[in-house]
């Protein structure tokens, strides 16, 4: 099991003919994901790598079955591919695109209101559950099929935590990037509830960084729902006020939203926090340790 | 993006947002001459910087003459501004602007923002007005009004009112208030804006309702479609690196340390100045050079951070994903080569080929420190500039 994708995920890639959108394509096909179409409007009927193109993501899922999107489409158009995956009802789009204007994914939100499409990103690095399926831009390579669920805000520092699991023989279940940006579809909260709900998900990291008071509500819905062990990283401890780290998202603004809260908050609700990033993966295995759950997480050989 | 009130005041009157006259100089006698225009009995002489507490600073004078109006300009311009928001090294006053003066009967706060919880934009109200809305936050949360605005039909007109009634504004002055809020809220969303802040918004004595200062703050991912907007970048307001390194799609922040970073991934970046201080260190910089890692990216990065002569040394961490780490390391290899750098240079590279990029930076010939983690590189550099 895993959460939100797997082996059976049918994936349309819009945006399948830019540059980004290519590369990205052929190495998602290259891990074993189904990459069953892509869409560009006006490069309908043609190939690329294989893949049929289509002029609309409507046509695309009707000839393929496809229920999953990833978008590589730029930022003046993105809002409106999400849309388009949103109207073609697929279950989920995975928005890659950074820098989209924040009115425009406000729009898209509203528009999403009672809609059975799931959102993840858009700025995020994807979703991957390992030796299974990757849909998004993360190095494929790092990453083990295992028992850890990962949520994140932020991407490399999502393969820094991958891959201090996977040095150490833990695998994961599936790594979730919600996102930099500071109106995304899908939140923590979102991903921990799946997480919880997961059976081959033992236990969890979960990444953020300053700005808004996502953490903080993450942290007390874990204190009052989470049935699995819990540990977190908050990045940007010495950012400075009122600049954007950035990630579009990473603002402290009117002294909100700072590391200090967020950590507070977390370690009050019994999340474990990382005191360096380095020690991201380490600070997992203590608390696996104490939960004596560290012989059912390792899931491979440690190379170190 | 920050613009100065006197820009943010000509856009507010494009969408019919009452402002009271004024006019931008940018030197003495042009600040006698735009009060000498203007006619108003009293005018007010205001330093036009980036940064908010003008006022306390003394950046803010009420002249009675024109005769008053050039002693204050005088004084004004040229003058290095120390509020809250400047740092302690302050912003050179280079723009006034020149206002009529009203007769204030109360101050109120009208403010706009993006509410992050709800995914929409929210007008906040207070009648706590000339307070910076954090303090009554802290102080007085029941005198902060709210109201959440549907972005598929805007800000309602009951819902301007009931703000209006909720603050306390006289009630013959409702109706101009809540016109007020909705210009407010339309320039906002047309502009892109990710804030707006009128703080004080006035009532005066001959019945109007005014924003007497203004915040505006662009989304900088919407630029590009506002290019009346970009026309009022004052780039002398912003920092020349920071500048610089935006023509080659780096992000950089500069920071007070010693300690010049390159790292790729916004997150990783921050993580690396919080573990570079985890060990004593100071960060000279926030820097992101994003997914490709180019020979020409690192040598601009490594330029920049370079031209911050605080730097005593560079910590490159890069956790090359879909990038390979060869690629990576002959990009820093050569960049080093090209920007003759003497300063110690620890770099930790993670990802595909690791093991090939250690060694192309071994055999390099060059004084690069290799690190083998995030926390060893971190340990390593400190070390070294110590």
């Amino acid at each position: 099991m895993s959460i939100f994708i797997n082996k059976d995920t049918k994936v349309i890639v819009q945006g399948i003919t830019g540059a980004v959108g290519l590369f990205h394509a052929k190495q998602m096909i290259e891990y074993g994901t189904q990459i069953v179409g892509g869409v560009t409007p006006g490069k309908g009927g043609t190939e690329v790598e294989g893949v049929p193109v289509f002029n609309t993501v409507e046509e695309a899922v009707k000839a393929t079955g496809a229920n999953a999107s990833v978008i590589y489409v730029p930022p003046a158009f993105a809002a409106e591919a999400i849309v388009e995956a949103v109207d073609a009802g697929l279950d989920l789009a995975i928005c890659i695109t950074e820098g989209i204007p924040v009115m425009d994914m406000v729009k898209v939100k509203r528009y999403m209101e009672g809609k059975k499409t799931r959102l993840v990103g858009p700025n995020c690095p994807g979703v991957i559950t390992p030796e299974e399926c990757k849909i998004g831009i993360m190095p494929g390579y790092i990453h083990m099929k295992g028992h850890v669920g990962v949520v994140s805000r932020s991407g490399t520092l999502t393969y820094e935590a991958v891959h201090q699991l996977s040095q150490n023989g833990i695998g994961q279940s599936t790594a979730v990037g919600i996102g930099g940006d500071p109106v995304n579809g899908t939140d923590f909260i979102d991903v921990l509830k799946a997480f919880n709900e997961d059976d081959d998900t033992y236990a969890v990291i979960m990444i953020g960084e300053i700005g808004g008071t996502a953490e903080e509500e993450a942290a007390e819905w874990v204190k009052a729902n989470m049935k699995k062990p819990v540990v977190g990283f908050i990045g940007g401890k010495t950012a400075p006020p009122g600049k954007r780290m950035g990630h579009a998202g990473a603002i402290i603004s009117g002294g909100k939203g700072t590391a200090a809260e967020k950590i507070k908050t977390m370690e009050a609700c019994g999340i474990k926090v990382a005191e360096t990033p380095s020690v991201m993966g380490e600070t997992l295995i203590s608390v696996l340790k104490e939960h004596d759950m560290l012989d059912r997480c390792t899931t491979h050989k440690a190379k170190a | 993006m920050n613009i100065h009130e006197y820009q943010g005041k000509e856009l507010l009157r494009k969408y019919g947002v009452a402002v009271p006259n004024g006019k931008v100089a940018f030197s003495v006698e042009e600040a006698v001459e735009a009060a000498k225009e203007l006619g108003s009995a009293v005018s007010v002489v205001k330093a036009q910087i980036h940064a908010g507490g003008r006022g306390k600073a003394g950046g803010v004078k009420v002249a009675k003459s024109l005769d008053e109006v050039q002693t204050y300009a005088s004084e004004i311009l040229g003058k290095v501004l120390v509020t809250h928001q400047t740092g302690p090294e302050g912003k050179e006053v280079k723009r006034l602007l020149i206002e009529e003066g009203c007769d204030i009967k109360k101050e109120y706060y009208i403010g706009l923002v993006l509410d992050r919880a709800t995914s929409r934009v929210v007008m906040m109200g207070s009648e706590e007005g000339g307070t910076e809305i954090e303090e009554v936050a802290e102080a007085t949360p029941e005198k902060i009004f709210k109201e959440v605005i549907d972005p598929a039909i805007g800000l309602q007109s009951f819902q301007a009112r009931r703000l209006a009634y909720n603050i306390n504004i006289p009630k013959e002055l409702v109706n101009k208030a809540a016109k007020f809020m909705i210009s407010l809220y339309t320039a906002f969303v047309e502009k892109d804006c990710s804030i707006a802040e009128i703080n004080p918004l006035v009532v005066t004595g001959d019945g109007n309702v005014m924003a007497l200062d203004a915040k505006l703050n662009f989304d900088s991912n919407a630029l590009y479609r506002h290019p009346d907007i970009m026309e009022y970048r004052d780039l002398e307001e912003e920092d020349p690196k920071e500048i610089e390194a935006s023509k080659y799609d780096l992000t950089y922040i500069a920071l007070d340390g010693n300690i010049g970073c390159m790292v790729n991934g916004a997150g990783l970046a921050m993580a690396t100045m919080d573990i570079i201080k985890h060990y004593s260190g100071d960060p000279a910089n926030f820097l992101d050079v994003g997914g490709g890692a180019t020979t020409e990216k690192v040598t601009e990065a490594f330029k920049i951070i370079l031209s911050d002569k605080n730097v005593k040394g560079i910590f490159v961490n890069i956790f090359g994903g879909i990038m390979k780490c060869d690629v990576i390391a002959n990009g820093v290899v050569e960049a080093t080569k090209q920007v003759g750098l003497e300063l110690p240079l620890v770099v930790r590279l993670e990802g595909t080929n690791v093991e090939l990029g250690k060694k192309i930076l071994k055999e390099s010939g060059l004084n690069i420190t290799a690190a083998d983690s995030m926390a060893d590189g971190a340990e390593k550099i400190v070390a070294l500039v110590k």
